[in-house]
């Protein structure tokens, strides 16, 4: 028993860990729920990779500075989701044509400006995170801007889901249904900012979808699948530090696998549509 | 009488190619009319230009000082538009139709959800507060969709073929509806496929192919004579057409090529 409170009682650096995967953690669910609601679960891995050339940028600039990977970072994300939704809404492209076109370009743009200077370990620690070097900086620009998210992503919940139901109704008051739709692409971009520098831009994505979808095999409620992947989320941080240390498993890939773990016992046994029930005989049904 | 649209040499072109052609007439306050004319006449595409939601290519669409206000003229687009797969609580929908008062922030209680209540009780689904809209049939999904224009309490109404995919039951409760808010002095405007339903509920036409064919009392806009010409009208585009004399924006001229 001992073994799932020592690490972080006893060490600085996993406590800080687990905090910074507790807060991404619950960012992670309503921004994973409404990604794959809305069909855009392959957009966060677009997004992710969008992070790397301006990470990059900072890191030829600054070298290993967190505030610097991060300004870069978020800019090029932003760049990116805002290209590709500009693209998408002024030709015939569709959004997610236009997405993995840019996402493409970024992605070898940062790997070759990464290369220019650095090191192959550099480049690992971009694209595969180091959460286990979080220092108190990194962690309260991790925590910074995952209250910026949630406080965003509050303000443009109920016109989001609006406009997923009925993408033309809200047009007739006005603009706000497309500010949403940036707006919202802001939050994942800030929730990869936020996550890249623990887990890296491959394995963000992990921690955001996997539960998400997890989530989707209990419950069919928006809010309730929400709170759910957070849940997800959040506990495959914490399992997966913990075999991390342990087992000594790299730190990203582990908690990338735990949600993995939880999401395909999810999709036998959830409740809402887990494949068990559709084996079970179903000749039940109530009265009409 | 006054007039609630004003259409003016309105013109909508996708590529060049007109969807609607140089129309011009006017919805007077508190008509009820059927927009009727073949697949690909570009009913859907009016409709939506009057709700703002097209840019005109040439013309223009004058509303009544009445209907500038934001949510002023409710527009339903068609059943296909809705991502009804969405699993938005039945009660979050109708509220929907509260928009200009609550906006994106504001707390719905009170009357507001008396008035919810209400407006589903009308359209026969009362008790269906917190369902699931996507375990909802089509039919009960366009009653959702009407009690969210009953709660939106708009003064202009414009419909896109409402009634498509609907059983008689509901076509009957929804038409109702409609007569309602005839009888209430609003201004109805719906895109309809059915000749008889317009015959029987519906006081004025505008029958239109891209062009306006006849548009005025249902009798005399629904001639046999009319029909046929709606219905032979070529609505394929014509890619050699001569471009439209003195447009606003070119677009080209399918009438002679035709």
């Amino acid at each position: 028993m001992d073994g799932l409170w020592a690490p972080f009682v006893e060490f600085a650096f996993m406590r800080r860990a687990l905090v910074a995967s507790l807060a991404l953690g619950l960012i992670a669910g309503p921004i994973g729920v409404l990604l794959v609601m809305r069909r855009m679960s392959l957009a966060g891995d677009a997004i992710a990779h969008a992070v790397l050339p301006g990470a990059a940028v900072g890191y030829l600039l600054a070298g290993m500075s967190l505030p610097a990977l991060g300004l870069g970072a978020f800019v090029s994300a932003l760049a990116v989701a805002l290209l590709a939704s500009f693209v998408a809404s002024n030709t015939a492209q569709k959004e997610d044509a236009s997405l993995a076109a840019f996402h493409l370009i970024a992605l070898a743009l940062g790997v070759t400006l990464v290369s220019i200077k650095g090191s192959s370990v550099d480049l690992m620690h971009l694209l595969f995170g180091s959460i286990l070097a979080v220092d108190t900086q990194a962690l309260v620009l991790v925590v910074g801007a995952v209250t910026a998210a949630l406080v965003l992503l509050a303000l443009v919940w109920r016109v989001l889901l609006a406009s997923s139901f009925d993408p033309m109704f809200l047009m007739q008051f006005g603009q706000s249904g497309k500010w949403a739709n940036q707006l919202f692409m802001l939050t994942v971009v800030l929730t990869f900012v936020a996550s890249f520098q623990t887990l890296g831009t491959l394995m963000a994505v992990g921690l955001l979808m996997l539960p998400a979808i997890a989530a989707r095999s209990w419950s069919r409620d928006i809010p309730t699948s929400c709170v759910l992947a957070s849940l997800f989320a959040m506990s495959s941080g914490f399992i997966g530090l913990l075999l991390s240390y342990h087992v000594s498993l790299p730190s990203g890939p582990a908690i990338v696998l735990t949600a993995g773990a939880i999401y395909l016992v999810s999709l036998l046994i959830g409740s809402h549509d887990g494949l068990l029930l559709k084996l079970l005989p179903s000749a039940r049904h109530r009265q009409s | 009488m006054t007039t609630a649209f004003e259409l003016n040499d309105v013109t909508i072109a996708y590529h060049g190619h007109p969807a609607v052609h140089h129309i011009s007439g006017a919805f007077e306050t508190g008509t009820l009319t059927a927009v009727v004319g073949p697949n690909g006449a570009g009913k859907s595409t009016l409709l939506g230009a009057m709700a703002g939601l097209k840019r005109l290519s040439q013309g223009r669409i004058a509303r009544a000082g009445a209907l500038s206000e934001p949510g002023a003229v409710a527009f339903l687009s068609q059943l296909s538009a809705i991502n009804a797969d969405f699993p938005l609580r039945v009660l979050e929908v109708v509220a929907m139709g509260l928009w200009p008062r609550f906006g994106a922030l504001g707390a719905i209680k009170g009357q507001a959800l008396t008035a919810i209540e209400n407006a589903l009780a009308q359209v026969g689904l009362a008790g269906f507060e917190n369902r699931l809209v996507d375990e909802l049939s089509v039919g009960q999904l366009q009653r959702v969709l009407f009690a969210r224009l009953i709660v939106q309490d708009a003064p202009a109404i414009l419909l896109d073929e409402p009634f498509s995919a609907l059983d008689a039951s509901t076509t009957r409760d929804l038409l109702a509806v409609v007569s309602g808010w005839h009888l209430q002095g609003r201004t109805v405007v719906a895109v309809l496929h059915d000749l008889d339903m317009v015959r029987t509920y519906f006081p004025d036409t505008l029958l239109m192919a891209r062009e306006l064919i006849s548009w005025g009392p249902t009798q005399q806009a629904l001639t046999a004579e009319h029909l046929a010409r709606a219905s032979q009208r070529s609505l394929a585009w014509v890619d050699s057409a001569s471009w439209c004399d003195a447009p606003a924006l070119e677009h080209v001229h399918t009438e002679r090529a035709a």
